[in-house]
């Protein structure tokens, strides 16, 4: 059976790939040579393998339900509350734990359906050119000219605040950003020799495309997604912030936002929420940059 | 240059109208009759009609309408979206929900709050970013450089309301110090108290925009310092800060200057944040009202205001970009 299983893949990757293939043990070594040449990305990594954990994990390492009054209102930090508990007397701990669910899962979903739609764009755009590139790219431009959070505000109050619309409004945020990018890397690639020398081949267009263009284009498109995920956390948490979260859920920005709401201040409660996000948009920021100067050099330093 | 100038306006008003349109669209979707709400409850169909036909929800959306038979498309000459723009154009805006005062009266006396904010954001901006981008980069790979560099980092990982909220809490905490927050000093009524009031959320919104020019900053010059003139200059014996600062200063902050300009839409953004938290009487606090109290009227016209601003800004950020480097000819 396993047999059955390795050849099937082994004839799906083609004869070379299993051929040419190094062994696990190089693989790792030359997965820690990267490590030891990025110490910030890895670092990135860290964070955010340590933050997805605690996410699938939440309900095994917080210690309260987040939405029940396990102690007094605004207590200080103690063994039995390790941040404290917040107004209405919730364990902060538990809040930042099960908060990291809300940002973490908002956050990869729009930006993996919102990029997967900027790559088609950008692809289309670039390829097609004329008419249809002309009324794509003014789109794009009209959407990156505008303050995206003004845009966000104003859809997820239009549809009503809810998971599928934040998903919805924050993925709208994301295509603009990654067209741009990859319509640029499909021009760029369309007048390159080897496609070119495709073409003249006679090799049908569509093929072209698959083939040759495609393959190089959406690695990009990834890189750039990458680099949004921190952006768009901190999109997601303004919002919750400003009261047009998730109805009903824990999130971070909503517990920095209720931690000044009355006298006196829970210092607590605006520390730590705050504190995750920035750690998790840290995480994000370094990997994508690690990332970007990996698979593109060109890149190096661009942010 | 004049062609490309004329360019540029053209695609800002396709922009524009692109965004009209779409914000348009997207508050006309909203759930629920502003009509009924309006009316409030037990309200007789006539009142809602009589007051649908006062806000003027009674027209067509567009003054062009597809038909089916020929000749395919008609005009009316009263739409909704006519109106409305209409309104802008004329300056008349009707009356916002939001504090019953005509909305160009309220846009006349909060626009100088956030140009303030804006400018007293840039200015920060730019004194905090450059130096330390030069430092940074002139001194490379020195423990300067690294501090820089985290700071930088740091800088766009924070979210601002966050760093927003710390400004109001802590020093409350620690010193028992609230900032001026509440009753809003005007700058020619009192330029101390007002400047009081506006350094503190104009830094939090500086945050991150200096953080993106200090770490481009530091690219731009390094990549300048790389350059075979720069090698020259050296090789004339000249002095190594006129180096930097003649040389290589020049050139590298070009890309800076672009950068700032493409800055303004996040700081307008973050404008909405930092004058709700801060109570500032901004243009950013009055769109956020409007939108909480679902008057939309206000919400499209702000949006198309903000949306005028970046584009028009934009396009002087291009031009200056041209006349800053007379290597780039627009054609």
């Amino acid at each position: 059976m396993a047999e059955e299983i390795a050849v099937r893949s082994g004839a799906f990757l083609g004869g070379r790939a299993r051929e040419a293939g190094p062994g696990i043990g190089a693989r790792l070594r030359k997965l820690a040579t990267l490590a030891r040449q990025n110490p910030l990305g890895t670092l990135g990594l860290i964070i955010i393998v340590v933050f997805v954990l605690v996410a699938i994990f939440a309900p095994w390492i917080a210690p309260y339900d987040p939405k029940a009054f396990s102690g007094q209102r605004d207590e200080g930090i103690s063994a039995s509350h390790i941040f404290g508990t917040e107004r209405l007397g919730r364990d902060i701990f538990s809040r930042v734990v099960y908060g990291s669910r809300i940002s973490l899962s908002v956050a990869v979903i729009s930006v993996l359906i919102g990029g997967s739609i900027g790559i088609c764009f950008g692809i289309i755009s670039g390829y097609m050119g004329g008419i249809i590139d002309s009324i794509i790219q003014r789109t794009v431009d009209a959407a990156i000219a505008f303050p995206a959070l003004l845009l966000l505000l104003i859809i997820t109050q239009a549809l009503g605040p809810s998971f599928k619309t934040i998903v919805f409004a924050l993925m709208l945020a994301v295509i603009p950003g990654v067209t741009r990018v990859v319509r640029g890397a499909v021009l760029s690639e369309k007048n390159n020799q080897y496609v070119e020398a495709a073409r003249a081949t006679g090799a049908w267009a569509p093929r072209v495309l698959f083939r040759h263009i495609l393959p190089n284009v959406v690695a990009l498109g990834i890189i750039v997604m990458t680099t949004l995920l921190g952006t768009i956390i901190l999109a997601e948490a303004a919002l919750s912030f400003l009261g047009l979260g998730i109805p009903g859920a824990t999130s971070w920005g909503q517990d920095v936002s209720k931690s000044r709401e009355f006298l006196p201040y829970n210092v607590n409660a605006a520390v730590f929420p705050g504190g995750a996000i920035t750690l998790t948009v840290l995480g994000f920021n370094l990997l994508g940059d690690a990332i970007r100067d990996i698979f593109d050099p060109r890149l190096r330093g661009s942010r | 240059m004049q062609a490309f100038i004329i360019r540029r306006l053209l695609i800002g008003v396709v922009i524009l109208f692109i965004l009209s349109i779409t914000v348009f669209l997207l508050l006309r979707i909203v759930p629920g009759d502003p009509a009924k709400q309006k009316c409030g409850l037990n309200c007789k169909a006539e009142q809602i009609e009589a007051i649908r036909h006062d806000m003027g929800l009674d027209k067509p959306y567009f003054p062009i309408d597809v038909e089916s038979g020929p000749p395919f498309v008609s005009f009316t000459s009263d739409s909704q979206y006519g109106s409305w723009l209409g309104g802008i154009f004329t300056g008349d805006l009707g009356t916002s929900t939001v504090n019953n005062r005509p909305v160009t009266e309220s846009i006349r006396n909060r626009f100088p709050v956030t140009a303030e904010l804006m400018v007293l954001t840039l200015i920060l901006t730019v004194i905090i970013g450059i130096p330390f981008g030069i430092v940074s980069a002139v001194w490379k790979n020195s423990l300067a450089d690294y501090a820089v560099r985290l700071i930088a980092i740091a800088g766009l990982a924070v979210p601002g309301f966050w760093v927003a909220t710390l400004a109001l809490i802590l020093p409350f905490e620690w010193w028992g110090y609230a900032p001026p927050i509440g009753k809003f000093v005007k700058l020619t009524a009192d330029p101390v108290g007002n400047f009081k009031q506006m350094i503190v959320p104009a830094a939090v919104l500086a945050l991150g925009s200096a953080a993106g020019v200090m770490r481009l900053t530091r690219s731009s010059l390094l990549e300048t310092l790389r350059q075979d003139y720069m090698r020259t200059a050296r090789a004339k014996g000249l002095h190594e800060r006129s180096v930097v600062f003649r040389h290589g200063m020049k050139n590298s902050l070009i890309p800076v200057v672009t950068v700032l300009g493409l800055q303004i839409s996040g700081l307008l953004g973050g404008a909405l944040i930092v004058e709700q938290i801060f109570t500032l009487p901004g243009l950013g606090d009055y769109t956020v009202r409007a939108l909480f109290q679902k008057d939309f009227e206000v919400v499209q016209t702000m949006t198309l205001y903000a949306g005028v601003t970046v584009v028009a800004l934009n396009l002087l950020v291009d031009i200056s970009y041209a006349w800053l480097d007379p290597r780039i000819r627009y054609s």
